[in-house]
């Protein structure tokens, strides 16, 4: 039971990672990405594209990432997605969806539809002895810390920093903030800059530990929307929390049968929202 | 040159098909504190968005130190030197009140205004600075929000409603602080309910009405009928 408790919360770990870039988007601008699946698998692919020409460690690849990621971002929202925004939430929703569409589309002309992985080389196979019979990877425990470090940055980001407060201005009164000079445009375009980044990284990672093919995204997307609604829309810590208790109980879903760990998944998924539909950890002010 | 700081001839405004403003020539110099009056619907929160880039005008429409500005975006306006306490203070509800008066100094213009300043002027504000700006009482939360708009050293004020919903044992505080605030050579623009209160406080006077000037002079020479004739349409 520890066990799959332990596996649970490394699985949900990585979910984090798919999650916050997806928190901070919609937190920023209302904006639901739903190519957000697409985005990780394209992260997936891109790494693997790499590694097929440099002998670099996926790490190295994942690393050198997330300034193209970061760039992706930017140019997304400032000269595409910042047109479709606005009171009506439906004209974003089409234009991911479609980016959605032409990336699985494309992804499978250049890849085709076999499943294909990253080699982590020794770094996928090692494992960690912490007694009593529990060995748990060092790739999941990798991920883990990284999934930590990330959301502890990104809530740092936001809660201290001057672009954080940029972020939580846009997102509470664009208007206002554009009477105070912020130049909203930019400052969405700097959140889905630091979203992609984060996803290009949890891409690789995805790719590191399991294997990823061209119609993954929409279940990936799902994962991310599951773990930031569990979370409520509180905090970065409240997606890291509702990430983990979606892993946990996928992962015992696994052990009754393998078809039932993402069911499980979604029927935690559906109590939460009928039981407390603004999440667990809601905004408290 | 007429020597206006803020000047508007004809001025004509509105909201898609809803005209608000029928051609407002309006003036303010330097130093002077101005307040506009009218009912609801006078098309005075209007005005001041026209002035602050809130609402779309013609370039010409706006002539701010010899400038046209009419139609700036509002960051362009705001960094050329005015500034706008707006209607319902519309503070930042997720920033702690020094975090709102920050974002209020994100033009960067240099000037005397900065936090120490600010609390100085209003200090009850520095032993809540931390708290959520919406956890204040409206009182205090209206002195954030003239906090905030002074926190980009403006050359113009300009405060829509700022007594509104408030005791008026908390107007007079506000109100008080304008003399500090002038002295630097400021000049304001009130937009203000209670006629008495304006009248009090203001060098000068215009009261719109539907979207027009109905009447503009000395504050303390307009008598009560001219006013509120001008006020009511007879």
């Amino acid at each position: 039971m520890i066990e799959n408790l332990l596996q649970g919360v490394l699985l949900g770990s990585l979910y984090a990672l798919f999650a916050l870039g997806l928190s901070l988007m919609f937190g920023v601008m209302r904006l639901t990405n739903v190519a957000h699946g697409d985005f990780v698998v394209l992260g997936a692919y891109a790494a693997i594209a790499i590694a097929t020409v440099l002998p670099w460690h996926p790490l190295a690849i994942g690393v050198a990432l997330l300034l193209p990621g970061f760039g992706f971002g930017y140019a997304l929202q400032r000269y595409v997605l910042n047109g479709t925004l606005g009171k009506d939430p439906l004209p974003s929703m089409v234009v991911t969806f479609g980016l959605s569409i032409v990336i699985q589309n494309a992804l499978l002309q250049l890849f085709s539809a076999d499943p294909r992985s990253l080699d982590a080389g020794a770094l996928g196979t090692d494992s960690v002895q912490i007694g009593a019979g529990i060995a748990l990877g060092t790739l999941p425990l990798l991920i883990l810390i990284i999934s930590i470090a990330c959301t502890a940055a990104l809530q740092l980001l936001f809660d201290r920093t001057a672009l954080g407060r940029a972020f939580r201005a846009v997102s509470d009164d664009r208007e206002i903030a554009e009477l105070m000079g912020l130049d909203a445009s930019k400052i969405y375009a700097l959140a889905t800059a630091i979203a992609c980044a984060l996803i290009a990284l949890a891409g690789v990672l995805q790719g590191m530990r399991t294997t990823v093919s061209p119609s993954d995204g929409p279940l990936l997307l799902l994962f991310a929307f599951e773990a930031v609604i569990i979370g409520g829309m509180g905090s970065f810590w409240g997606t890291f929390i509702g990430a983990l208790i979606l892993g946990v109980v996928q992962q015992i879903g696994f052990q009754f049968d393998p078809g039932w760990g993402i069911w499980f998944g979604h029927l935690v998924f559906l109590a939460v929202l009928v039981v407390r539909p603004r999440g667990l950890f809601p905004r408290t002010r | 040159m007429s020597g206006a700081l803020v000047e508007t001839r004809g001025l004509v405004a509105g909201y898609g098909d809803a005209q608000a403003l029928f051609g407002i020539d309006f003036k303010l110099h330097a130093g002077e504190l101005v307040a506009i009056i009218g009912a609801n619907g006078a098309g005075k929160s209007t005005f001041l968005k026209a002035l602050t880039g809130l609402v779309g005008v013609p370039r010409q429409a706006v002539r701010y130190a010899d400038e046209d500005i009419g139609g700036l975006r509002p960051g362009e306006i705001v960094r050329r030197g005015l500034a706008m306490v707006p209607e319902g203070r519309r503070l930042f509800p997720s920033l702690s009140v020094e975090e709102n008066l920050r974002m209020g100094g994100f033009a960067r213009r240099p000037g005397p205004w900065s936090l120490a300043r600010l609390y100085a002027l209003f200090p009850i504000l520095q032993d809540k600075r931390r708290l959520p700006a919406t956890e204040l009482s409206g009182g205090q939360q209206q002195m954030v929000a003239i906090g905030r708009a002074l926190m980009s050293n403006p050359q113009v004020l300009l405060c829509d409603e700022i007594s509104l919903g408030l005791a008026p044992i908390v107007i007079k505080e506000i109100y008080d602080a304008m003399p500090a605030i002038t002295a630097e050579g400021m000049s304001v623009v009130i937009v203000e309910q209670d006629v008495s209160v304006a009248q009090r406080v203001s060098k000068r006077l215009y009261c719109f009405q539907e979207g027009r000037v109905a009447l503009a002079g000395d504050s303390h020479v307009l008598t009560r009928a001219q006013i509120s004739a001008a006020y009511f349409g007879d």
